[in-house]
């Protein structure tokens, strides 16, 4: 019996090699797949690779920078001192210049290479500059990086005349700082209204309109077609497709950003707009991952694979890649729904799911002009799949919960279509077993 | 031993006592609108439904947090907001399924419960104990009952 029960001398003796995880990005993806990774497997090497010369830190935070709500320690992503040496997660500060996923090693821009078992690209996006004559131009920037935002700090003084390129949902939030901040501010979108991607006409109107009673000049259906030197040399001219020329001391191009993908070149990894990865966060290639701004990954409503760009799916696909990362099978990615919030000088807006509204769906809708109040619900059948809100601060995240829940509403449906504001109660009175005060009612 | 709040809808008679204690504990005015548990009213049943944080395991609030405002006190396992390190952003607020962090205009800040620190005011200021601060394994029995007879069919109750 004892004889039997012995085990194998090789397999006694056999011990787990160190995993090495490598992540390529220090932003809040890549930061919290490292902090899951050290917590899933006490021994793996885990390296973070940044290319900024800060401790990682949050793009959301900038604009809260430029306002001097926070100085510059408070956009950092952790605050304890030494976190990540304390976690033993090595950052370093260097560049990914190429993926050779057959030997499974990263080239790095500071020399040699590095040798993974697993690897994470993390890498984000980075912004687009329109091609419009000028843009080279001292005096335009970009406020996507901290570096950017110090610059910004220092020319955007009182009374600065500064020309905002851009009204989508960053643009939108720069102007909130800027504002705050004093200066005179013109803001040139191209489409119809404020933060055509995540507010419908009425909504993004409304928005325009608040702005203009904060005394932003606001040009929207409006396309810059050059930006000149100023006379004598000072200053800069922006001319509109409109006939207007706007003088600025500055200029902040927010146009856009992409997935940063160009390093993936020749590495066999499968990209579309961002990195394509699977429910499992896995990319093309079995041993790479992807996260964050730079993954096109599933999203919730549409069953589609999208860039989100948002902080929340960073954090959730950080997490789940890490999971997969160290082989938890079950970590299966179930889409996350696209959803922002927004306070464009003090008037909070957000967007959940398909607040377009869904292929023979209906909607409710309540708008108070006046008061800058607004709640759209986007159904389908008796199932919330969306909805836009101006002015409501109030349990906003319950749309979240509705939506990804897929709550039959049931006669609660025609409630909500006669009050849209009813939304707490109808989560309630129709709320699954979660929480503790789930079924209680 | 970690404590939760207990709350029995059924007990509650909207008298809003908790909102105005929990809007005095915390920011120091008798305000219901800045209270962190509130009373929903279901008028045409005449039931209300006490509602708040359930400091749950997800954290959603607390992952989706950009600059690390949003921590677990080892004391009480609440997730608070630590408000000299929130920048307002309101990613939490919209990352809460259960619509349970709110923005407040007033600070420029996001306010959720965070059980008074151990000693949770609207429990104390509840005349009908239907807000209690109870051992967190006794939460789950009266819930489970309930969701059963919500969705269990009447004969395989009695059974």
């Amino acid at each position: 019996m004892a004889a039997a029960k012995k085990k194998p001398a090789a397999r006694r003796l056999a011990r787990p090699a160190r995993m090495r995880h490598i992540i390529i990005g220090a932003g809040p993806a890549g930061v919290i797949a490292a902090e899951t990774l050290r917590k899933l497997d006490p021994n793996a090497g885990v390296t973070i690779i940044g290319d900024e010369r800060e401790p990682p830190y949050s793009r959301m935070a900038l604009p809260y920078y430029l306002s001097r709500k926070i100085n510059e320690a408070g956009t950092h992503l952790r605050k304890t001192p030494r976190h990540f040496k304390k976690l033993g997660i090595d950052v370093r500060r260097d560049r990914v210049t190429a993926v050779d996923a057959r030997n499974r090693q990263v080239k790095l821009a500071g020399g040699g290479s590095l040798t993974y078992d697993k690897l994470l690209i993390a890498t984000g996006s980075s912004p687009v500059s329109p091609p419009i004559p000028g843009m080279d131009l001292p005096g335009i920037h970009p406020c996507w990086t901290l570096a950017d935002a110090r610059h910004i700090a220092k020319h955007a003084r009182p009374g600065a005349k500064v020309v905002l390129m851009g009204a989508g949902f960053i643009g939108c939030i720069i102007l909130e700082a800027l504002a705050r901040r004093g200066v005179q501010l013109t803001v040139v979108e191209m489409a119809n209204r404020m933060v055509p991607r995540m507010m419908n006409t009425t909504a993004g109107g409304l928005i325009k309109q608040w702005c203009l009673d904060k005394g932003v000049r606001v040009h929207t259906s409006t396309k810059v077609t050059a930006i000149e030197k100023g006379p004598d040399g000072r200053g800069l001219r922006v001319r509109l497709d409109n006939g207007t020329v706007l003088p600025a001391d500055l200029i902040i191009s927010a146009t856009g950003v992409r997935p940063n993908i160009g390093f993936l070149k020749g590495s066999g990894i499968k990209t579309d707009h961002g990195v394509l990865i699977n429910r499992n966060m896995q990319t093309s290639n079995p041993h790479v991952f992807a996260a964050g701004d730079v993954a096109q990954g599933l999203d919730f409503s549409t069953g589609e694979y999208s860039v989100q760009a948002i902080q929340p799916t960073a954090a959730d696909h950080g997490l789940l890649a890490a999971r997969n990362m160290a082989g938890h099978k079950g970590a299966v990615h179930r889409g996350s729904v696209n959803m922002n919030v927004l306070d464009t000088i003090g008037l909070v807006s957000s967007s959940f799911g398909q607040w377009m509204g869904a292929t023979g769906g209906d909607s409710a809708e309540l708008c108070d002009r006046n008061r800058f109040k607004y709640l759209n619900l986007q159904f389908k059948d008796d199932v919330l799949v969306g909805a836009t809100s101006l002015g409501l601060t109030d349990h906003i995240g319950v749309l979240r919960g509705l939506i990804q829940t897929r709550t039959r509403l049931g006669e609660w449906k025609e409630k909500l279509k006669h009050d849209p504001t009813r939304i707490m109660e109808a989560y309630l009175a129709n709320t699954q077993a979660v929480g503790f005060n789930a079924g209680m009612i | 031993m970690l404590r939760a709040l207990k709350i029995e809808p059924e007990k509650c008679t909207g008298c809003l006592q908790c909102e105005m204690a929990c809007s005095y504990e915390n920011e120091q005015v008798f305000n219901p609108s800045k209270s962190r548990i509130r009373i929903f009213n279901f008028h045409d049943e005449g039931r209300f439904a006490p509602y708040t944080c359930t400091q749950c395991a997800e954290a959603w609030c607390l992952h989706s947090c950009p600059v690390e405002a949003i921590v677990i006190n080892p004391k009480t396992g609440a997730k608070e907001v630590i408000e000299d390190v929130c920048v307002g952003c309101k990613v939490c607020t919209i990352a809460c399924p259960f619509g349970t962090v709110n923005y407040n205009h007033d600070s420029g800040k996001v306010i959720k419960c965070d059980l008074c620190g151990g000693n949770p005011a609207c429990a104390e200021a509840c005349p009908t104990a239907a807000i209690t601060y109870v051992d967190i394994d006794q939460t789950g029995l009266d819930r489970m009952r309930a969701h059963a007879q919500k969705t269990l069919p009447q004969s395989a109750q009695a059974a």
